[in-house]
């Protein structure tokens, strides 16, 4: 039974064509969205929560509110709710109360930081248990796709690519596992592979029987077919 | 810890965009968490610095430096670091060479990962729900809408960015170009062609 959200949206139906945009359109369609862009960096430098955690905030959006925001209302909704449940705003300051100042002002990014710290940005390779696979071995995605230690917990096998055989391409060495850093309970970091699956396997007869889709995808979501 | 609130604190801000970022920016600013020059930076180093012509630079060099070509295929995160590109949303750097007989595309279908330190921001339809749920599925009509048709022998390999690996395509290098130095190169290799919803710009119609 598929126990997917809103976001796991990759082989859906219905959605209609693509709209290209000029190679030179500015990279923020409004101002505002600059101001969430940055906004949501700067709160990320504060280091209260991880990339995983930030994106499952997101993906915890109701599903109506999911498909009914932009991309960056996405990211200020969820920034919005993370620093609720890490108690670095109060409801009623979100509310217009007045603010208190915090105790965390001294993690504040400093505008002389902002060039070092996006530069430097945050590895996730980490030394880990040898892999279990090579590139050539064939294995199959575990099925459904989920977490394994919360349920409806954060993870990243897409729906569609769960219970299928594919062929490793390539390891990447350990990297921190998203089910476990998105809640807090370390970075429990696996083997990382890239692994590739026919096309007409996902898809069925539509498919180009030449074409491939590649995923990266952690040691535990993976099995020996 | 609960991952679910359905009672959503994102609710209690006003709900036009622009003021709600605008509320939650003030906020964070009269609490001492955010340096509204700190969101300056950002914004100009989004804005002006950091963006696709990082990665026309790393494509023409593999088009026209051998050795370099050898050491991005090799460690592309090394490789592109060499050419001062590091950072946030590019700290795994992996490049796919188009051939004559493979095409490669890339999308997130889970949120919008993209290499921002080779690219920048990524453009308004890579971050669309059409994009996201269509290009692994019907990567071909997706390229068409992008005026791409491929001939039928070429394979697409589409690469969903879910973990933290960043891709970058190498467009195949344009006819009649033997003679150019890296920075004209440069001027040939778009955005688009470097997430695979294009190819490189035909010298023809370059001044």
């Amino acid at each position: 039974m598929p126990v997917t959200r809103v976001h796991d949206m990759g082989g859906r139906h219905g959605d209609g064509p693509v709209t290209p945009a000029p190679q030179d359109a500015p990279p923020f369609a409004r101002p505002w969205h600059a101001r969430a862009c940055a906004v949501t960096l700067a709160a990320g430098a504060l280091g209260l929560w991880s990339i995983d955690r930030a994106r499952h905030a997101r993906e915890c959006l109701s599903p109506a509110d999911y498909i009914r925001f932009g991309y960056y209302e996405k990211w200020i909704a969820a920034l919005a709710d993370l620093l609720v449940a890490t108690g670095a705003v109060t409801r009623e300051e979100l509310r217009g109360a007045p603010a208190t100042p915090s105790p965390l002002a001294s993690r504040r990014l400093a505008a002389a930081d902002v060039a070092p710290v996006m530069g430097r940005g945050s590895p996730y390779g980490r030394d880990g248990a040898g892999p279990r696979f090579a590139a050539g071995d064939p294995v199959r995605t575990r099925r459904p796709a989920r977490n394994l230690y919360v349920s409806g917990g954060h993870t990243r096998l897409p729906a569609y690519a769960a219970g299928h055989s594919g062929t490793v391409i390539r390891c990447h060495g350990a990297h921190v596992l998203p089910d476990a850093s998105a809640h807090g309970l370390g970075e429990r970091p696996e083997p990382l592979y890239t692994v590739a699956f026919r096309a007409a396997d996902l898809w069925g007869v539509s498919a180009h029987p030449a074409d491939s889709v590649r995923l990266d995808l952690w040691e535990s979501y993976l099995e020996s077919p | 810890m609960p991952h679910d609130d359905h009672d959503h604190p994102h609710s209690l801000l006003p709900p036009d965009p622009a003021l709600r970022v605008k509320a939650l920016e003030t906020l964070l600013v009269e609490k001492g968490l955010v340096d509204p020059a700190a969101l300056d930076a950002i914004i100009d180093t989004y804005a002006h610095e950091v963006g696709p012509r990082n990665g026309a630079a790393v494509v023409a060099r593999a088009w026209s430096d051998p050795a370099f070509l050898d050491r991005l295929r090799t460690d592309a995160t090394a490789a592109v670091a060499e050419m001062g590109f590091t950072g946030r949303q590019g700290e795994h750097i992996v490049a796919l060479e188009n051939t004559a007989t493979v095409h490669n595309l890339v999308v997130c279908t889970l949120c919008s990962c993209y290499p921002w330190t080779l690219l920048g921001i990524p453009p308004g339809w890579y971050k669309s729900d059409a994009y996201r749920a269509r290009a692994a599925r019907d990567p071909r009509a997706v390229l068409s809408e992008f005026g791409v048709v491929l001939p039928a022998a070429t394979a697409v390999d589409v690469w969903d960015s879910t973990a933290e690996i960043r891709y970058l395509v190498i467009p195949r290098r344009p006819e009649g170009t033997q003679e150019w130095g890296a920075d004209a190169l440069a001027g040939l290799v778009t955005r688009d062609s470097m997430v695979g919803t294009g190819l490189a710009r035909d010298p023809g119609t370059c001044p």
